[in-house]
């Protein structure tokens, strides 16, 4: 961060760390106790920590060079992959260790921070937010320059997303820890967690519409298409969900604005799209920028495109409701969430199979180069998951499937198979490029990662189809007499060779992530010259 | 403009295909035309989804909403449902309405029928406090042990079942275990181990502990500890105990007092449930023997 910062930049930085830290003062003083005051110390310590590294090198290390605007700016993506790295090895590790006491409960140590309960949200939330999140601004800023052919539109702001979402992810992992929960899917974190993401969110969003103002192609990339859809979209879900009256604005405690049904329904229409806009939005962004450039294909139909971006757009907006199914939601409304995840179907077979014809003319790339393969699964299991999401939210077979780990299934064929292996295929391209090296430090370990991931994707997602069909067979199974054939604990104590299979498949697939993050930092410790010699000169900036 | 993209174009050889002219740093885009099939799934997915709308309730209409041909409701769906399953089980079930268990125990065939029944009703219902197996657990009692607090004849259970102990009903069961925090703590100590040592039967009868207990704990336990089951107090010369013992939950157990609660069922389960669940647990000490819920249940 220091060295790509002018010194007037630099100062400002050090004003908004300041900021920050008194921020953090003010939230702990003001709460004095509870997971508020932990967090206002959090935020003071990260402040004033920014404060001491800036201002060490105000003076000191030389400025940013005068042709900085003639390079892109990548420290804020190199930054983002690493945390992506760190919250990957975190969240799948917490991942690991839950699906190991739902087959081993005795083993939850006494302590109410440890239990099954606070440590699930850590693991969606350091997954979805923290690797995801981190794989997707770091990406997107990537993708951003490339395609526009022009240098972030401030040095600043990048690192204030960046610094700033983690922020929100470290106090929403330690809040859940802590016992400070909203009770709502995907979005626990409390009040001022919820308002600081928002600010963050603004300048993401600013930053992008700015830079791609500035771009010097003619056209704007689909994968930018995505990217801003994810950005937009995901700002939109947030406030609407997370509307909240704090009991008090000295502590951590807040109730929803919403309540009921409609409560429900406006919690799944938000977890259901963040599902689309943030698992599945911006990652066919960056399946769009590294599946060409990695195969070194075209894109196969720029028409389909089109299709596939407007038709996942409009129609995953409406299918919220079919997590609602049976339930006290009016009938109508879950008739127009079924009938919509049936049409969405096609756009997003349509996205998958663009990426896969685009593939056509590569087949030995993807033979021969894992990273390439990890792209090609990655389409693969978009595909196989968006066909088993539409088909779950049919009604009837929604009657089967709702509640049971089929469900769970579902969702990590998506995660694992789909969203984990494009980052793994966009970490293992950009990772050489980034630190000026040809291939990752250690190639062999890629393909190694590559057969981890699919072994334990195949075995997590096969034991959970199991479990939940074996769940909800035996849930409806009635005697010819009318009573029901299983008790409750009957299909408890039938889940416990799945379980222990989802264990060791997760535990496969955390162990390749493991070796990914070794490999990135052999890679990144051997760095060469940071300029990649590939990247197309910049147009010449407008003077401001 | 047109002029322009035609300068960029080329035609990639794998394909055959144009490209768009657009190029992003090497990435370029195939103008190839819009795949007839994914129209085709398109139209028919619409298809699909308008006849689910004609059929099914689907669109809002200000304060109401299309309420679709086939005139489908869920919440009487469900219901129907219910009632179908309910005509099911009225065949062998309603023989309980009336709590004749002494009828209902000679009838072999109505149990062999009844019972797994009453094994799952117990599994959902009951295990969660007293055990999958009927084993009870602290604060828990035993169902399976033959030691009965309330009693354990059908009717009796029957009777717990439906009013709870300690619980929301107003006839409820009422037991509580005082605490004896104002005994000296020695005293304490002194009448918890010689009520640890009463399930040995080599209690000494002479001791200060035993004194103490004739004169503090007599009263409900019985003399010499041998129960009152009319106010529900346990005895404490068997081998069976809900929280403990030992001296030191005993000690608990005086400077605190008990006040264990079951609920009332009378509200989930319907009276026919109610009494095939009591003549289940009655029958649990001579059919579990150790065996679990789901294999007892098959001995009739």
């Amino acid at each position: 961060m220091r060295v790509s910062l002018t010194t007037n930049e630099r100062q400002v930085a050090i004003g908004l760390s300041f900021a920050l830290a008194l921020m953090g003062l003010i939230m702990a003083a003001a709460a004095r106790h509870g997971p508020m005051s932990v967090h206002g110390i959090m935020a003071m310590a990260l402040g004033l920590g920014l404060v001491f590294r800036l201002g060490g090198v105000l003076y000191e290390d030389p400025p940013a060079s005068p042709d900085r605007d003639g390079h892109y700016d990548d420290g804020p993506t190199r930054a983002g992959i690493t945390m992506a790295l760190i919250w990957g090895l975190i969240g799948m590790g917490v991942g690991v260790w839950v699906a190991a006491l739902l087959y081993w409960p005795e083993a939850t140590p006494p302590w109410a921070a440890t239990s099954f309960g606070r440590l699930r949200p850590v693991h969606t939330t350091g997954v979805i937010f923290g690797f995801g999140g981190n794989a997707l601004i770091a990406t997107s800023f990537y993708v951003l320059q490339r395609t526009s052919r022009t240098r972030l539109a401030d040095a600043l702001s990048p690192w204030v997303v960046l610094i700033g979402f983690n922020l929100f992810c470290a106090w929403a992992v330690t809040g859940y820890l802590m016992g400070e929960t909203q009770s709502k899917e995907y979005a626990e974190a409390e009040w001022y967690a919820d308002l600081w993401l928002v600010l963050v969110w603004i300048v993401y969003f600013v930053l992008y519409i700015r830079t791609l103002a500035r771009r010097a192609e003619p056209h704007i990339y689909v994968a930018n298409w995505y990217y801003m859809a994810f950005i937009l979209v995901v700002a939109m879900l947030h406030i609407v969900n997370n509307l909240a009256l704090p009991v008090s604005l000295l502590g951590a405690k807040s109730f929803t604005i919403w309540s009921g049904v409609q409560d429900a329904m406006i919690q799944w229409w938000y977890g259901h799209n963040a599902v689309a806009f943030f698992l599945t939005s911006g990652f066919l962004g960056m399946l769009y920028y590294f599946l060409p450039v990695r195969s070194g294909r075209p894109i196969w139909s720029y028409r389909l495109s089109i299709l596939s971006f407007w038709g996942i757009t409009f129609f995953y907006i409406w299918v919220g409701s079919h997590h609602l199914h049976y339930t006290a939601l009016p009938y109508w409304v879950q008739t127009l969430g079924m009938t919509f995840s049936v049409m969405l179907l096609v756009p997003s077979w349509a996205s998958a199979g663009n990426a896969l014809a685009t593939l056509n003319g590569a087949w030995h790339k993807v033979r021969d180069d894992a990273t390439l393969r990890f792209m090609f699964v990655a389409a693969v299991f978009y595909g196989l998951s968006t066909f088993e999401g539409s088909f779950l939210a049919i009604r009837p077979v929604n009657s089967l499937s709702h509640y049971t780990d089929w469900t769970i299934g579902h969702v990590h064929s998506g995660t694992l198979g789909w969203v984990a292996m494009i980052i793994f295929g966009a970490i293992y391209s950009l990772v050489p490029l980034l630190y000026g090296r040809e291939t990752m430090a250690w190639p062999r370990a890629v393909e190694w990662h590559f057969w981890l991931a699919v072994s334990g994707t195949l075995i997590y997602v096969v034991s959970m189809w199991n479990a939940g069909i074996t769940q909800g067979l035996m849930w409806r199974t009635y005697n010819p007499d009318g009573a029901l054939a299983y008790s409750f604990l009957d299909s408890v104590r039938a889940m416990a060779p799945f379980y222990l299979l989802r264990t060791i498949g997760g535990a496969l697939f955390l162990t390749g992530v493991v070796i990914c993050t070794l490999n990135c930092r052999a890679t990144m410790r051997s760095a060469g010259q940071r300029q990649d010699a590939r990247d197309r000169p910049l147009a010449p900036q407008p003077a401001e | 403009m047109a002029q322009t993209h035609e300068d960029h174009r080329e035609v990639d050889p794998v394909t055959g295909h144009d490209t768009t002219g657009h190029d992003w740093g090497g990435i370029k885009e195939l103008n190839t035309p819009f795949p007839k099939i994914a129209l085709v799934f398109l139209l028919l997915a619409f298809a699909y989804s308008v006849v689910a709308w004609i059929l099914l309730p689907a669109w809002p209409t200000g304060r109401s909403h299309t309420r679709g041909l086939l005139g489908l409701d869920q919440g009487q769906e469900a219901l129907a449902g219910y009632r179908e399953l309910e005509a099911g089980r009225k065949a062998w079930m309603s023989r309980f309405d009336k709590p004749d268990f002494a009828a209902l125990s000679a009838d072999h065939a109505l149990l062999a029928e009844a019972m797994p029944a009453a094994a799952r009703l117990f599994q959902d219902n009951c295990a969660a406090c007293h055990g999958s197996n009927a084993q009870g657990g602290p604060g828990f009692p035993a169902l399976n042990s033959g030691h009965w607090l309330w009693g354990g004849d059908p009717a009796t259970v029957a009777e717990t079942i439906t009013v709870g102990i300690n619980s929301a009903d107003p006839n409820t069961r009422v037991s509580q275990m005082p605490s004896f925090d104002w005994m000296a703590i020695a005293d304490r100590q002194t009448v918890a181990e010689y009520v640890a040592s009463l399930p040995s039967g080599k209690a000494d009868q002479s001791s200060a502990g035993a004194k103490l207990f004739a004169d503090n704990c007599a009263s409900c336990h019985g003399e010499g500890g041998k129960g009152g089951l009319q106010t529900g107090a346990p005895t404490l010369t068997d081998q069976s105990f809900i929280y403990g013992q030992d001296v030191e939950t005993e000690l608990t157990t005086l400077a605190k007092g008990r006040q264990g609660q079951m609920p009332t069922w009378a509200a989930r389960l319907s009276p026919e449930e109610i009494n095939l669940l009591a003549l289940y647990v009655s029958r649990l000490p001579e059919t579990a023997a150790g065996a679990d819920g789901r294999s007892a249940a098959a001995v009739p």
